[in-house]
């Protein structure tokens, strides 16, 4: 029980689901408020944790500088993406992007030199030296854990995480009220409707697209902060589908609903992991993380067929159909 | 060399244009984008490698035995899963969501059960079929030549039986189809039992193509599955056999060194993805699919 009692640990369950709160901002304004069926969101924020290592490492801009560059190429990604594939009918455009995400990952697996392949950005110097990418942030976090007067690292991340969180919550939250916002929820309403009061539809759905690349990116830079390591592995798929599980879980077209439903997405998926008592005690470790993938197909299924709204949701603004 | 890829690229595009069919069928009569069709493959894989490696059954039998149990695991889903969200009105998005959590559910309990550790069916490896020029492992030459037989009798099946005609008049127009006296529910039935019997055979041959597969190894195809669906056209099953057939040639093909220096192979996915991507930008409709509205 030792694991579970800890502040450090649920700390660090915290830090992961700020985190996802960020990566599933992305999500809501694509999918949420504009109905764009985005499956190859990681894409960005693979692309923005690695173009924040690589420049880093490899020239001589400092990190902060890396990383608001990062977050711009996130951003050129989308764009790139959506303008031959916004066109697509919903169905086709879901498949294209998941198409997408995968060649971004192939290509940091296996162009070593650029990315560092299989062995991740601890290889991003050569073969021989251990390359790392994070030094300013680390120096950043002690200052700020110094003036906060806190009392370790996990800690300190978790201020930092959450303020960002909050930051970019605040800032949707105005957007989506926003003429902007409304006419993303009116395409997603009725794509001609909107079309035919002289809205550009293609062009909203693009900002929709490279606001979500944006919030992707930023989730990936704070990834790469928290863990001072990854690899092509950390952006299989399956992590598109656990922000479109915590979108869902909180309720679509909800700004608020994000970052209670990464709390329990967190609880659930880092939490559990050192849960050591009946019923998770007769499994192994390995056999745990099979039950919980298991558990999360499970509970998607188990929101669309009785819960479709999610927790917070309206069902009156259900994209679903 | 170009012979040899040739053949390649056709042991893997008939497994993907098995699978494909299976996936476009789905779609059309049932509006479902199967993302879970992947570990349907997978579970068939595993109930041949059960039978054949388990309990010693030659490799027909398992192949059988994988045929019949993965189409009945997509009936039973059918009764225990869509057709309840069906009559709760699930949309189109909600449906995909519904299989996304479906393949994470299937794909974890195969490894629960199954464990992680890499598979392989009880043949000879060292078997090798040569035609010309061409060499073929024993697993490939049988793959090749009951992918061939299973996508001529897909084709025959959709095309004359009267079965196929239903199937096509329901793809069509529900209503229409419906109001002339097609049985919706029994023609559902039926496409979730020829999809999944697709689903149990091609998972059979993809781990006799592969060597040793484990728990991850359908989903790890359903990309170029659906590649190879969305490049003939959503919702066309001759569509998703030709794209199948030349996502494998064009994978295989595109690390042909005459050819430009050739792709390293570890890019093939990124090929068909290019590909797909490609045909997108000039017949957003795919290769067969005909231009809709919406």
């Amino acid at each position: 029980m030792s694991t579970i009692a800890s502040g450090e640990f649920w700390a660090f369950v915290g830090v992961v689901a700020g985190i996802y709160t960020i990566f599933g901002l992305g999500v809501q304004v694509q999918f949420g408020y504009t109905g764009l069926l985005n499956f190859g969101h990681v894409a960005f924020m693979a692309i923005g944790a690695y173009t924040m290592a690589i420049l880093t490492v490899k020239t001589g801009i400092g990190m902060w500088a890396a990383a608001v560059i990062a977050v711009g190429v996130s951003i050129l990604a989308g764009l790139l993406l959506g303008l031959p594939t916004l066109r697509l009918r919903a169905d086709y455009f879901a498949i294209t992007t998941i198409a997408f995400s995968e060649i971004v990952r192939y290509i940091a697996l296996n162009e070593d030199r650029l990315t560092g392949g299989s062995q991740g950005t601890i290889n991003l110097a050569g073969a021989g030296t251990a390359a790392q990418y994070d030094e300013s942030w680390q120096h950043f976090q002690g200052r700020v854990q110094d003036w906060l007067g806190l009392g370790s690292k996990d800690v300190t991340m978790l201020v930092l995480v959450w303020s960002a969180a909050l930051v970019l919550l605040v800032l949707l939250h105005v957007a989506v009220r926003s003429p902007w916002g409304r006419v993303l929820r009116s395409i997603r309403e009725d794509e001609d409707a909107a079309a035919s009061l002289g809205k550009n539809v293609f062009a909203y759905k693009l900002q929709s697209l490279a606001v979500g690349a944006a919030l992707g990116a930023v989730a990936g830079l704070f990834y790469a902060w928290q863990f001072s390591f990854f690899s092509p592995d950390d952006f299989a798929p399956l992590i598109t589908f656990f922000a479109y599980t915590i979108v869902i879980l909180g309720g679509t077209a909800r700004t608020w609903a994000v970052p209670v439903g990464a709390v329990v997405f967190g609880v659930i998926f880092a939490g559990t992991r050192f849960f050591d008592f009946p019923p998770f005690s007769l499994f192994d470790s390995a056999d745990r993380a099979y039950l919980r993938l298991a558990v999360i197909g499970a509970i998607l299924i188990g929101l669309m067929a009785f819960r479709p709204q999610g927790l917070f949701g309206k069902r009156e603004e259900m994209v679903l159909e | 060399m170009f012979l040899q890829l040739l053949a390649n690229g056709l042991v893997a595009g008939s497994v993907i244009a098995i699978a494909a069919v299976g996936v476009s069928l789905v779609y059309e009569i049932l509006r479902i984008v199967n993302f879970a069709h992947g570990d349907y493959l997978t579970f068939g894989a595993f109930v041949g490698v059960a039978a054949n490696v388990r309990y010693g059954e030659r490799m027909l039998v398992a192949t059988i035995a994988a045929i019949v149990a993965t189409a009945a695991l997509a009936l039973v889903l059918e009764f225990v899963l869509w057709r309840p969200m069906r009559k709760r009105g699930a949309g189109f998005m909600s449906l995909f969501i519904t299989s996304i959590g479906l393949a994470l559910l299937l794909r974890h309990l195969l490894f629960l059960v199954a464990g992680a550790e890499p598979r392989s069916y009880a043949i000879d490896p060292f078997k090798v079929y040569v035609v010309g020029s061409v060499r073929l492992g024993g697993s490939q030459g049988v793959a090749i030549a009951v992918g061939a037989v299973a996508i001529v009798l897909v084709g025959l099946l959709l095309a004359r039986t009267a079965l196929g005609r239903k199937m096509r008049a329901l793809a069509d127009d529900r209503s229409l189809a419906s109001i002339s006296g097609v049985n919706v529910d029994r023609v559902v039935v039926y496409t979730w039992l020829l999809a999944g019997a697709l689903a149990g055979l091609a998972g059979v041959l993809q781990g006799l193509v592969q060597a040793s597969f484990t728990p991850n190894t359908g989903f790890q195809l359903l990309l170029p599955v659906f590649a190879a669906v969305v490049l003939g056209g959503i919702g066309s099953a001759y569509g998703a056999l030709v794209g199948g057939l030349l996502l494998g040639v064009a994978m295989e093909l595109s690390t042909w060194e005459a050819l430009a220096g050739g792709v390293d192979p570890v890019y093939k996915p990124v090929v068909a993805f290019v590909l797909l991507i490609a045909v997108l930008l000039v017949r957003p409709q795919g290769l067969l699919g005909r231009a809709r509205l919406l």
